[in-house]
């Protein structure tokens, strides 16, 4: 059986070679090429279908058991192309493409570069193909394309171009089919400066293509653009109204359905409207796991205390890109009570938020300070919180919150004084009202009596002015 | 031990945190109690019955550990005397405050007691007498001030141990008593 198709030149490599001008427009997979006629020509089974500007060239697959021969149509031969039908059939079948051919008079495949047919043969038969899609691919854009291509002519243009080209470089420049650039391994050869001029001229046309389809695709997105923005409006309102309208009993699913929509509207930079209310969006628990991660080595670093800003600050550092907002970093700090992890959000009276360790003992670090403040000269001048720090080994502001913490369990008292603000160990429990000049031994006082009277301070009497 | 004048200071008066009001509640009950019966020891000894804010008050003041007691230190402390009844506010703007480290009934005790130690149930004494006479010396009475004199002998007149009556000029007021 003779092929219905011409004869397409391919490469070592598989590659179909394309004619002058000739640009790959889409492909298909797992396509089988069915001449309407094929009692008499064998079928194409399972190639790949490629559409370029000037034809329709089918390659075996390369797993094919006879080896086929490559297959082109031009798209000159094209008489019509059929407008995808959708029936109840077509749903169950592989989609197919159907158009008419022109047949010549020896029933193959019209053929307007070979010599083949004449043009009195030419147009006197045609013969319905239909390409039958097996497999994945894009057959509705193809379809397009194949109409673009098919309306486009692009052939035409070329015929004229190739023809003057063809006579004035005379025997050096067409060879065979491929004529102009491509050689019959396929690759460009480039002669000369027309070799230069014509590839510059080639990756315009490319740029310029992409760029047009970058705008279409642009324009398309930018129409789809409001319907988007409309959509995720009425999912956050959806959202909204869900959770405003909760029974006691909120049903599981529907909270796995709404932290699902919340992840979404995370993922497309949405804020979720129901962070309070929810058990936490998986974004925020991830990220809650990963902080507590990171924070422990700065913790450490810290001396088991950490600033909360300082905190975020590191963090945000460290990740480099897709930083957090402050919102994000409370919300994971809030939902460490809920997993189990060592670090703990940690808020003082003074508003001063800090993360430290759920190991870190209050008392602990009182008995420090104790010791500390009880040291003859933190007797007679008290301590700063930079003293503090630098004793417990951790930040100055840290420090004054530990300090303050201390001073509101009657550990310490403050003095306020142009010098400063400090803090001395608390005496006044031991001092009896009634009884003020009366002081113990071996208690604080007379420790502190004895401390303060080294350096005169008790002895000295001021007179009354 | 420091000393202001002749009064003797407790230890206490040399910790700096004294003299900064404590924020913590236990605290500074405590601290208020202590600075209560200072003040009073203080007025009492050095008989002292008016005490003004914006003036110095030697006891406010640390010159040792270069301390002083700030406006909102000084006006909690006197409230808290106030409230307690051993001292009223003189005006409004609580700039003077009057201390009563002796209340008005304890006063009125105490003339009392001088009218019957010198024999004066039914005599007729003027008020400056009461304040500055000759037998007040060596007594509480001796000095005291004219408001807080008056109120005392005011209650006690309520209680018909005396008479008040003006005398020949405004501020010549005798007292008959009829204790």
């Amino acid at each position: 059986m003779s092929n219905f198709f011409s004869k397409a030149e391919v490469t070592s490599s598989g590659r179909p070679v394309l004619l002058h001008n000739e640009v790959e427009c889409h492909l298909l997979s797992a396509v089988d090429l069915e001449p309407e006629d094929h009692r008499h020509f064998s079928l194409l089974k399972s190639g790949l279908l490629i559409l370029t500007t000037h034809r329709l060239i089918w390659l075996p697959s390369s797993s094919a058991s006879t080896p086929t021969s490559a297959s082109a149509i031009p798209l000159a031969a094209i008489s019509h192309i059929f407008s995808s039908k959708k029936s109840l059939k077509s749903v169950f079948h592989s989609p197919r493409i159907r158009f008419q051919v022109l047949v010549s008079s020896d029933g193959r495949v019209f053929d307007p570069s070979s010599g083949s047919g004449s043009s009195s043969g030419s147009g006197s038969r045609s013969v319905v193909v239909t390409a039958v899609i097996r497999g994945k691919g894009d057959c509705d854009g193809f379809l397009v394309k194949f109409w673009d291509s098919w309306r486009a002519r692009a052939w035409e243009t070329t015929k004229i171009s190739s023809s003057g080209s063809g006579s004035a470089s005379g025997s050096g420049a067409a060879t065979g089919i491929g004529g102009g650039l491509y050689s019959s391994d396929g690759s460009v050869r480039m002669v000369g400066v027309a070799g230069i001029l014509r590839k510059e001229q080639e990756m315009w046309e490319s740029t310029d293509k992409s760029l047009q389809d970058a705008f279409q695709d642009l324009n398309a997105l930018m129409s789809k653009a409001k319907e988007m923005v409309m959509l995720a409006e009425k999912m956050r309102q959806k959202l909204l109204s869900g959770t405003s309208s909760q029974t006691s009993g909120t049903n599981d699913e529907d909270m796995g359905s709404k932290e699902e929509m919340q992840d979404w509207l995370l993922s497309v930079g949405i804020i979720s409207p129901v962070t309070k209310e929810s058990a936490g969006a998986l974004y925020h628990q991830q990220l809650s796991r990963q902080l507590a991660d990171f924070v422990r080595i700065p913790l450490e670093r810290a001396g088991g205390m950490i600033n909360l800003i300082d905190a975020y600050c590191l963090f945000n550092r460290a990740r480099g890109t897709e930083l957090i907002s402050p919102d994000d970093m409370l919300q994971a700090c809030s939902l460490w009570e809920k997993f189990d992890v060592p670090v703990m959000l940690r808020k003082f009276d003074s508003g001063v938020m800090v993360i430290q360790n759920k190991s870190h003992s209050d008392e602990e670090v009182f008995a420090r300070i104790k010791s500390l403040v009880t040291k003859p000269e933190a007797l007679r001048t008290g301590i700063s919180p930079t003293d503090a720090a630098m004793t417990l080994g951790i930040a100055p502001a840290m420090a004054k919150e530990h300090l303050l913490t201390a001073e509101s369990k009657g550990l310490l008292c403050r003095d306020i004084s142009p010098d400063g603000f400090r803090f001395y160990i608390n005496l006044f429990p031991e001092i009896d009202p009634c009884n003020m000049y009366f002081v113990k031994d071996y208690g604080i006082c007379s420790t502190w009596i004895k401390a303060v009277s080294t350096t005169g301070i008790g002895e000295r009497s001021s007179t009354f002015r | 031990m420091q000393k202001l004048g002749d009064f003797k200071l407790p230890h206490f008066f040399n910790y700096p945190p004294y003299f900064t009001l404590q924020p913590v509640r236990e605290t500074r009950e405590k601290q208020i109690q202590l600075w209560k019966e200072l003040i009073l020891d203080y007025c009492r000894t050095q008989k002292i019955f008016i005490v003004r804010l914006e003036e110095e008050f030697p006891l406010f003041s640390n010159s040792v550990i270069e301390r002083t007691l700030s406006h909102e230190a000084r006006e909690a402390f006197l409230s808290a005397l106030v409230a307690e009844g051993r001292a009223e506010w003189l005006d409004k703007g609580r700039r003077n405050c009057l201390i009563l480290w002796h209340r008005i009934q304890e006063w009125a005790d105490i003339i009392v007691n001088f009218v019957k130690d010198n024999g004066f149930e039914d005599s007729v004494m003027t008020v400056e007498e009461i304040r500055s006479g000759i037998e007040s010396r060596g007594t509480e009475l001796h000095g005291i001030d004219r408001t807080i004199l008056m109120r005392a002998l005011k209650l006690l007149e309520q209680k018909g141990k005396l008479a008040i009556f003006k005398g020949t000029s405004t501020d010549d007021e005798g007292v008959k008593f009829s204790v």
